[in-house]
């Protein structure tokens, strides 16, 4: 069946801002359903909140709307562009639920507009999960049985049937507090009774406990000719009861017997038919019963998904290409497989390798979240390692975390009682349990018994743990090196069991010529010819071959080299806060721009979400750890003229020195530069001599010093260890005591580890410059005015572009500051500059001399592709070459706002500070500030309401900035609402408020008004520590409510500001394109 | 460790480690791309001459049961070829670990081999001889031994294998039914023609609604008929077609008798009864991720393959239709006869290992039967 020629035009919806469980694998997805479909002859009109994603790049579609994931705004898109057909697969759970609220409200039909890929009965069927359970036991398949009870008498009903031990599930608590696992009566009637309580809707659901249970996951791909194949079979190392975005799964399945693995294939083969998903994508999860086998379907979501992205990683199979282009109504037979160039798409992938996913997560972030994995995903990013074994996969896995692993490092000063508790409770950091566990002579069995991990994976782990062994007591010989790099120990690693250090055993394994080979991946375990150079790295013995001359050996290595100029841009590796995709789409419009000027762009990055490792993207991809010795390994090979350290956030930039000292030539502005900006003295002194202020600041060996530094700055201060990066354990300190506190709790200052104490600006206005320089000319690529004020942390910030309140002499100055600097340190490429402006008088906070998270943002904004310029520069063009010669001006307004995962938290106060806590963000862009604010806020998930009940509560320092707030929201027809002390101040200034109770002054109280959702947007602003302690009910309420807020005076500001332009007109619906056309 | 060699006969060799018995074994060296199934592949008669390699590096995990054999009485491979075997097996169905079962029928492996890159040898130079041993070291012995070995196409494998005895033969698929499972009132009786059959290929017949016999390859095609069968099966098996001559004459004696379907070899023995022309692949089809299209649905079956030999059904032109095609390199996979009730396949509709896309066949044989009849 050919492709349809009744649809032309197609609307794709992204998946809105990275949050916990959608990151960038939509991006992937989206990007790669965009080029298939345009490669294909149709016009896609894409909608996505995200600007840091390359489906929002202006080429990618023919209408790119940068717009709030929300109904009314993409119907009215609709209206605008009619399209014929909406593919509503490639957007995550968002994309999804948006197109199904559209189908329901009946938006579809109105316009005509087909849902293709899955149709609403069976995404509800999918989603539904009563429907689900019906459907599965329609075709004979099992699901833990399970039932939704509202009652107590019901609940002890249930369980007769249900059997222990069960899992109780409250509905609707937030991050899904409340539930647990009863084994018996009494524990079931303790846990049913709280949950009933918890739950808002009185409900909780009842299952059948499969925790411990084998869990895997199948990806799934039909056609319209009913035509299913399974790309990738997925086992979890981590069993049931942990999220599988949480655990470390495996592919392919390790121990499932054939017989076993086609039951599980027939099964889902059958879901797929029975769901009625009538092209695309999709993902199975089984559990299995390790005792006796019974498989049971747990649940399948009708998308491509996180574990569709990993499994076209893993396999080399592009799913969300593939799904694209069977929507449009092609079959498998009539796509080919790109790899192998011969063959057809209609074929199950077969891999000769192992891929291990590990999780990566940010507990330090949130000290205050319970770190318990449970079946609710709490991890803000991953990697994936290929290897030749799983040994292999899993060390190169762990040391591309960049956690300070090395590999399967030990754990020290850890007690045996520590060991089994952490084994017992799954927790980030389990898999080294495990590896502790067997160092300390735990038995595989007591192990398996504590965690129901598998034994063979228990045993691989012990294979390494003893291999450890060898290394620290026998001779490094060719040998033994030789096995240690089999089983995927890190150089690093070896010089910690050795004594050595890691350049003497680089230096010894180059010596011995122990290096690694590098393997194709295929899909066909080498079956046939493959085109595509997506390359891993693994550690082979040689062969030989029996000549007239004698016995010669020989080694393979698929990796080609080319004689072509190249680059090799090293990637970010894996999302976490404070790096996240933002820096995958610098690298990825990197290889674009170096491929414009016919360079050979060699990606290396161990992300499997990004389109960075797409091996669309780059014209070769090598699938390795971001560490010295990998990287070190492939120039080896590779031989570039340069290296990119500039797009990829701090991890390619960690490298940047060492690289340089090994002889790398670094591509851009020099790592010199670079240190010249991040060495706090240096710094100083370069700031001096550009005659720049920046706040006072000091550093301090001891509490006493600091306590010393701090009077004499004066306080407010903000402090922070100098060792850790990304605003961890950063906070602001008003007075002595609470800088005692800080440096007993948070710190142990040492000359090793100083603490560095700055001057705290309160209330100055915080500014970000983005600009581009060639070491001769400096064009400001935009100019952005934070909202909330400085001390915030620039990446929890909202901000606009361009300023909205700033000065023009202010702005003018700031753009002469942000040259002059770019002129000293020699920039070639990008340079970020943090400003605070207070009281007229503009300081410097931080420059980067490297692409930052908003570059993204910036080239969104004005249309001016920052990272691509930059790109260009590094390898030795000018910006007058490239015609680039004006600063961009724009006569809109676009809104950056941060995205929290607060909700996955219980537990977590959503006040923000220093220390950055944000895991994405979206872009909002109107015609004036407040309505790109408040398209800004609707897009992430803060909806300021242009009617009702305003409610105040606010530290005594803000109370007078909220009386004019007040009387303009009062004037606009809205109520405000405020607490016993907030009320006061503002009736004293004759402003009509109401007053209510704080939860402990009586009935009703804020929250009940919450609750019966009689407040409409919150704002709650706290001083010290008791205060934020003693109002973090109504934060938390306000989240697990869903009602809107605010924590500061100036997002306050904002919101009024959005509401009284709301008033006066509605928003404005434009594309991208005609943005850029105008400006 | 022990070590162990194996060379093949143009002089490329590796050194691994032993695994399996201590011994010797000459043989042609494939690879097989399935990910699980070594169990099945072990004991799948049609490698009996040959040395298998197993792409999938991590070989052992789930060990060995009773009740995924293909064949009784242990490997039929000669050698066994992994990257990294498992120390330890995991599966609730395990009784035994890889490394026993080997030893116990004298079969020696090798581990800790760049198998890809041997793969990749083997598909660029297509499949040739190789001995695999850690009895003798020394590579220039090892290659003496394997040139002097007259290769297999002059063997009649099939002799080596095909039971003795007439069996009969009642049990079904593996506790997880089948997906042609379906309840019989009247089963059929089917003549299976052992050149090497699978028992998987016996368990869905049974499946399928047919009462079994089982016959010695040799058997004549008169005695065959005498026992009055409402359809034959001319089974899989080793080794190249026209070594079978037997089977040959026999299956030509059959044809138009008797409805019958054919399975990989027994579907080449059936183009030679018919006058075809059977010819050998480079490096043969093994694995579980086939696309095969069957021509008359249209749907396209990820299938079990092992084969080297193809039959042309060109060279069938006017006798027999072409039913199936593979896609990936267009070979053709199967065929029914213009006139008679007669169909057959080259890949393995029986699964074991690999998908089950394909047991619908062994009910299109029934149905075929009962149009028929």
């Amino acid at each position: 069946m050919p492709k349809r020629t009744d649809i032309k035009k197609i609307m794709l919806i992204g998946s809105g801002p990275i949050i916990i469980g959608q990151a960038c694998e939509f991006d992937y997805s989206g990007t790669q359903a965009c080029k298939a479909l345009r490669e294909e002859g149709y016009s896609v009109i894409l909608v996505n909140s995200n600007p840091a994603t390359i489906m929002t790049d202006p080429e990618m579609a023919e209408r790119t709307y940068i717009e709030p994931l929300i109904p009314e705004v993409v119907e009215r898109i609709i209206e605008i562009e009619r399209p014929d057909a909406l593919l509503p697969t490639m957007g995550g759970q968002t994309g999804l639920n948006l197109s199904m609220e559209l189908w329901k409200k009946g938006i579809l039909e109105k316009y005509r507009v087909e849902l293709i890929g899955a149709t609403p009965e069976a995404i509800k069927k999918a989603e539904d999960r009563e429907l689900f359970k019906e459907v599965m036991s329609s075709i004979g398949l099992e699901v833990p049985k399970s039932a939704a009870v509202t009652n107590l008498s019901q609940g002890l009903e249930v369980i007769e049937w249900i059997g222990f031990p069960v899992i109780l599930r409250p509905a609707f608590t937030l991050g899904g507090t409340g539930g647990g696992v009863a084994y018996n009566r009494e524990e079931y009637r303790e846990l049913l009774e709280r949950g009933l309580k918890l739950s808002p809707v009185h409900q909780v659901l009842v299952e059948e406990s499969v925790i411990g249970w084998k869990e895997y996951e199948l990806e799934v791909v039909r056609d319209r000719a009913d035509n299913v194949i399974i790309i990738c079979s997925i086992e979890n190392l981590d069993p049931m009861g942990i999220h599988t975005g949480d655990s470390i799964t495996v592919a392919p399945a390790q121990t499932l017997t054939d017989k076993e693995y086609q039951r599980m294939r027939d099964a889902a083969i059958k879901v797929i038919r029975a769901i009625g998903v009538d092209t695309g994508g999709s993902n199975i999860q089984f559990a299995i019963n390790p005792e006796n086998g019974r498989l049971v379907v747990i649940e399948m979501n009708p998308r491509v998904s996180r574990s569709s992205a990993l499994a076209s990683k893993a396999t080399g199979f592009p799913i969300a290409k593939i799904a694209a282009k069977l929507a449009v109504g092609y079959t498998l037979d009539e796509l080919k497989n790109d790899i192998t160039k011969t063959t057809p798409a209609s074929f199950e992938p077969t891999i000769d390798y192992v891929v291990t996913k590990v999780p990566r997560f940010t507990f330090e972030k949130f000290p205050e979240a319970d770190p318990t994995l449970t079946t609710q995903m709490k991890s803000v990013g991953e990697v994936m390692a290929i290897g030749r074994t799983f040994k292999e996969s899993l060390q190169k896995a762990l040391r591309s975390l960049e956690t300070g692993l090395s590999g399967l490092d030990p754990l020290e000063g850890v007690t045996e009682e520590q060991i089994v508790s952490r084994l017992r409770t799954p927790n980030a950091d389990r898999v080294l349990y495990v590896g502790e566990a067997l160092r300390r002579g735990f038995s595989i069995e007591k192990i398996h018994e504590l965690t129901k991990i598998d034994p063979w994976f228990i045993y691989q782990i012990k294979d390494i743990v003893e291999f450890e062994k060898s290394i620290r007591n026998s001779e490094l010989d060719d040998e033994l090196l030789f096995r240690a790099k089999e089983y995927g120990f890190s150089d690093r690693q070896i010089s910690i069991l050795t004594g050595k250090t890691e350049t003497e055993i680089r230096e010894m394994r180059n010596r011995k010529n122990i290096r690694p080979s590098y393997k194709l991946v295929d899909t066909c375990a080498g079956e046939f010819e493959a085109y595509t150079p997506y390359l891993y790295s693994t550690y082979e013995r040689p062969f030989f071959r029996i000549t007239e001359e004698g016995i010669v050996s020989i080694k393979e290595s698929e990796s080609q080299p080319s004689s072509r100029k190249k680059v090799i841009i090293l990637g970010s590796g894996p999302n976490r806060i404070g790096q996240g995709i933002e820096f995958d789409y610098c690298c990825v419009h990197a290889v674009f721009a170096l491929k414009e000027l016919d360079y050979e762009t060699i990606m290396v990055n161990c992300n499997p979400e990004t389109v960075s490792t797409d091996y669309d993207t780059s014209d070769r991809l090598y699938f390795e750890p971001l560490t010295i010795e990998d990287v070190l390994n492939i120039i080896n090979r590779e031989k570039p003229e340069g290296v990119i350290v500039q797009f990829g956030g701090q991890t390619p930039l960690k490298l940047a020195v060492p690289l340089q000292k090994e002889g790398v030539k670094i591509l851009g502005t020099s790592p010199e530069s670079i240190d010249r900006a991040e060495d706090r003295k240096k710094f100083k002194e370069l700031l001096e001599k550009l005659n720049l202020k920046q706040p006072l600041s000091g550093t301090a060996m001891s509490a006493e010093e600091a306590l010393s530094i701090a009077s004499e700055i004066g306080y407010p201060v903000l402090v922070r260890p100098s060792y850790v990066l990304g605003g961890r354990a950063m906070e602001i300190v008003y007075d002595s005591n609470a800088l005692v506190d800080y440096m007993q709790r948070a710190v142990k200052a040492s000359p090793e580890h100083p603490v560095l104490i700055d001057k705290y600006l309160e209330d100055a206005i915080e500014v970000d410059v983005d600009a581009l320089s060639d070491g001769l000319d400096v064009i400001i690529g935009g100019v952005m005015e934070h909202i909330e004020e400085a001390g915030i942390h620039s990446g929890d910030s909202a901000c606009s572009l361009p300023p909205y309140s700033l000065e023009k002499d202010i702005i003018e100055e700031i753009k002469r500051q942000t040259r002059l600097l770019a002129r000293e340190l020699n920039v070639i490429g990008l340079i970020n500059i943090q400003f605070a402006v207070k009281e007229k008088e503009i300081y410097i906070l931080e420059v980067n001399p490297r692409a930052s998270r908003t570059v993204p943002f910036v080239s969104k904004a004005t249309g001016l592709p920052l990272a691509k310029i930059a790109a260009k520069l590094m390898v030795g063009k000018k910006l007058k070459e490239l015609g680039i010669t004006r600063e961009p001006e724009i006569n809109y307004v676009a809104v950056k706002e941060a995205v929290f995962p607060f909700d996955r938290f219980p537990g977590v106060d959503t006040i923000l500070g220093p220390e950055m806590k944000s895991t994405g963000e979206v872009m909002g862009i109107d015609t004036h500030f407040g309505l790109a604010y408040w398209k800004a806020e609707a897009a992430s998930n803060n909806r300021i309401p242009v009617n009702g009940k305003i409610f105040f509560s606010v530290r005594d320092k803000d109370k007078p900035h909220t009386v004019e707030l007040v009387r303009r929201l009062l004037n606009l027809g809205l109520s405000v609402i405020a607490t016993k002390g907030t009320a006061e101040y503002l009736r004293s200034r004759s402003l009509d408020v109401e007053m209510v109770y704080k939860i402990h002054e009586g009935r009703p109280n804020v929250v009940d008004l919450i609750k019966n959702n009689d407040i409409h947007f919150i704002v709650n602003t706290v001083g010290d520590a008791k205060s934020k302690k003693d109002s973090f009910y109504i934060r938390n309420s306000a989240l697990q409510y869903m009602v809107p807020y605010t924590t500061t005076i100036s997002g306050a500001r904002a919101v009024v500001s959005a509401i009284e332009r709301l008033k006066e007109k509605t928003f404005t619906i434009k594309a991208l394109q005609d943005y850029y056309k105008k400006s | 460790m022990d070590k162990a060699i194996l060379m093949l006969s143009d002089g490329l060799f590796f050194t691994g480690e032993a695994f399996g018995a201590p011994a010797e074994r000459i043989g042609e060296v494939v690879f097989n791309t399935s990910i699980t199934g070594y169990q099945e592949i072990l004991t799948d008669p049609s490698y009996k001459g040959q040395i298998v390699v197993m792409t999938y590096p991590e070989i052992g995990n789930y060990g060995i049961n009773p009740e995924d054999m293909e064949s009784g009485d242990g490997p039929k491979v000669e050698g066994f070829v992994v990257k990294e075997l498992s120390g330890i097996f995991s599966n609730w169905r395990a009784k035994e670990h890889l490394d026993e079962f080997l030893k116990k029928y004298d079969i020696p492996g090798i581990s800790g081999i760049d198998t890809r890159a041997l793969t990749r040898y083997l598909r660029t130079k297509g499949c040739q001889m190789g001995i695999i041993s850690s009895t003798d070291l020394d590579p220039q012995s090892l290659l003496k031994k394997v040139r002097s070995h007259p290769g297999i196409s002059a063997i009649d494998f099939v002799r080596r294998v095909t039971s003795t005895q007439k069996y009969k033969w009642n049990e079904g698929c593996w506790k997880w039914p089948c997906p042609s499972a379906e309840q019989v009132e009247q089963r059929l009786k089917v003549v299976v023609y052992d050149f090497g059959v699978k028992f998987n290929i016996l368990r869905n017949l049974y499946e399928a609604g047919f009462e079994l016999t089982v016959v010695n390859a040799m058997t004549p095609a008169e005695e065959v008929l005498e026992m009055n069968p409402d359809g034959i099966l001319l089974s899989n098996g080793p080794g190249d077609p026209q070594t079978v001559t037997y089977g040959i004459e026999n299956a030509k004696k059959l044809i138009g008798k008797k409805p019958i379907f054919g399975i990989c070899l027994g579907h080449q023995i059936l183009g030679l009864a018919m006058g075809g022309r059977t010819y050998k692949l480079r490096f043969g089809h093994h694995g579980g991720n086939h696309p095969v299209k069957d021509l008359k649905t249209g749907r396209v079956e990820i299938t079990a393959q092992n084969h080297n030999y193809c039959v042309d059904i060109n060279s069938l032109k006017g006798q027999v239709r072409l039913t199936h095609q593979n896609l990936f390199d267009g070979s053709e996979e199967g065929m029914e006869h213009v006139e008679y009730p007669i169909f057959s396949v080259q890949h393995h509709p029986e699964a074991g290992p690999g998908p089950n896309d394909s047991t619908h066949l062994f009910r299109r044989f029934r149905e075929m039967i009962e149009r028929s009849q």
